[in-house]
């Protein structure tokens, strides 16, 4: 009865017809990361509680501290070979220097780092390569690491899970680190033919002399979502052949499409995945 | 600084040079040529075969580049595809089986670079021959007669015993690459060259490689003699040896190992 509203009298401010609900206002100091997928600026804490993805599934770049405590159970990881470091084995000009540069700049002392955890409960050798140091090349002293990292792990009867990102060799040193290629090579072998496990986890981008050696020599090799992985560079590929490259070329899609990666691994259920694999390598019961 | 590592590489890959089908001409008889990888093609830039070394049969595999403008296209330049890694492997496998050596002769400036390459998997390809290599239960012998391009060398160099020729190279990367990588320049070739110590004395300081093999009487016919006279006898310390595989991972393992 519309004109007996003068004798009601309004509960709240909403019946009132009064302001609206304020919005909840962002953080405005907050820095923001555009998507390079869906182009939507979105601040960086929400990046970081959602496994560094975007909503629309676009998998950030991840650093190897962030991907351990991803990854591993809380506070079971400890890192081993931190005195393993890479040398100036040629004396190539503005390497030593840019190396100093490098530790610096990622706080970390070499593109690689290793050692033991647990994940869903089951103890595993994990090494995980560092984007933020020379793009995870791999040098002596990464290939040092990771050969120790097999031989511990088959010495003591345990599985390996392997988080690959590189641009390859590290060219600063020359053959030793092509070397590395073939001393990683025999160390997963070596650690394949006692009847362990490896498993490996290809993130963006995996590429050169890392998808040559221990990269594709898992047991079972995932892929996150839009990984690049290949051996060659794409650049490289369409100035020598002069060709366009097919869409989605040397994306994780397109390995999996080929044949060469076993499943897309997004973050959202990587760990439980990771997990699961391991236990069924590993005498678990379902 | 001198420019010597660059007239090297320029050495390495002039079109005169002895390729790998002049190699096993000079060194074996009775060569025969065993095609495909049985999964998918024949790669015309590896050559592999069965030949007797003198007395004793053995299993060559020569990636080649070809002499002549016609013979490089067919031959992709001496750049291998997958398949040709995995007939490399599957001769390799057959080797070990019937008791053979294995000899290696490699020329590439790196492994084919492609869309197909990409697709039939050239990282894996490389990837399961050095793991299969290195744990190859006969004795594996590789000489590098020029160019020694990266991994796609490497694929066939994982061997008890490696050699280089004076004027061969091995490189992560080439010099061009490097430059271009590091200074934005492919004209600085020279220089990266030279930091990149790609020569043979070089490689043989770094402890990379066994031997460097003088070029000074290669258009003599004593230099396939004298080559062939080096191959038997290796073959000889090498055969005889219980601890083949474990010294082969050993001369891998202690290369950038730090205490």
């Amino acid at each position: 009865m519309p004109f007996l509203n003068f004798l009601y009298k309004p509960k709240n401010e909403l019946e009132k017809g009064g302001r609206a609900v304020a919005p909840v206002q962002e953080d405005q100091g907050e820095p923001e990361k555009t998507c390079p997928n869906c182009h939507m600026a979105i601040p960086v804490s929400r990046i970081w509680a959602n496994a560094n993805t975007c909503t629309c599934g676009y998998h950030f770049r991840m650093s190897a501290r962030q991907r351990i405590s991803f990854i591993t159970d809380k506070n079971s990881f400890s890192e081993m070979f931190t005195d393993v470091v890479s040398s100036d084995p040629l004396g190539f000009e503005g390497y030593a220097e840019k190396l100093e540069t490098v530790r610096a700049a990622s706080n970390e002392n070499e593109a690689v780092i290793c050692g033991t955890a647990l994940i869903g409960g089951r103890k595993c050798c994990l090494f995980v390569m560092e984007p933020n140091f020379m793009m995870g090349s791999m040098g002596s002293a990464v290939g040092e690491r990771i050969t120790r990292t097999f031989e511990y792990a088959a010495e003591h009867r345990l599985p390996v899970v392997g988080y690959t990102v590189s641009g390859g060799a590290r060219m600063q040193e020359g053959l030793v680190s092509l070397m590395q290629m073939a001393k990683t090579s025999g160390a997963v072998k070596r650690h394949s033919d006692a009847g362990l496990f490896y498993l490996t986890v290809l993130t963006d981008p995996t590429t050169g002399g890392v998808t040559a050696s221990f990269a594709m020599e898992g047991d079972i090799i995932l892929a996150e979502p839009g990984a690049t992985v290949g051996f060659a560079g794409a650049r490289v590929i369409e100035q020598t052949t002069r060709k366009t490259l097919p869409k989605g070329f040397q994306k994780a899609e397109f390995l999996v499409e080929h044949g060469f990666v076993d499943a897309i691994a997004p973050r959202r259920y990587q760990k439980s995945l990771v997990a699961m694999l391991l236990k069924m390598h590993c005498g678990g019961e379902a | 600084m001198t420019m010597e590592a660059y007239e090297i590489v320029k050495k390495a890959r002039s079109s005169g040079r002895y390729t790998g089908i002049d190699f096993i001409k000079g060194i074996f008889n009775h060569f025969f040529e065993l095609h495909g990888d049985r999964r998918f093609a024949d790669d015309s830039a590896v050559i592999g075969g069965l030949a007797y070394l003198e007395e004793q049969p053995v299993t060559v595999i020569a990636i080649e580049k070809g002499h002549n403008a016609r013979e490089r296209m067919q031959r992709l330049f001496g750049a291998p595809n997958p398949e040709g890694y995995r007939k490399a492997l599957r001769l390799m496998k057959q080797a070990e089986k019937f008791k053979r050596p294995v000899i290696c002769f490699v020329d590439t400036s790196g492994a084919y670079c492609g869309i197909g390459a990409e697709e039939r998997g050239q990282g894996q390809a490389i990837a399961e021959n050095l793991c299969e290599m290195m744990t190859l239960n006969t004795p594996v012998i590789t000489v590098l007669i020029g160019e020694g391009g990266s991994g796609g060398a490497l694929a066939l160099s994982v061997a008890d015993r490696v050699y280089m020729l004076e004027n061969a190279v091995y490189s992560v990367i080439s010099p061009e690459g490097c430059a271009s990588i590091l200074w934005k320049d492919s004209a600085k070739a020279p220089e990266a060259a030279e930091c990149l110590k790609l020569t043979a004395k070089d490689a043989l300081s770094l402890g990379i490689i066994e031997d460097m093999i003088s070029e000074d009487n290669i258009d003599q016919p004593e230099f396939f003699s004298e080559l062939k006279d080096q191959l038997v006898h290796e073959l000889g310390v090498l055969k005889g040896d219980p601890q083949l595989l474990d010294k082969r991972y050993e001369r891998f393992r202690r290369i950038g190992r730090t205490e």
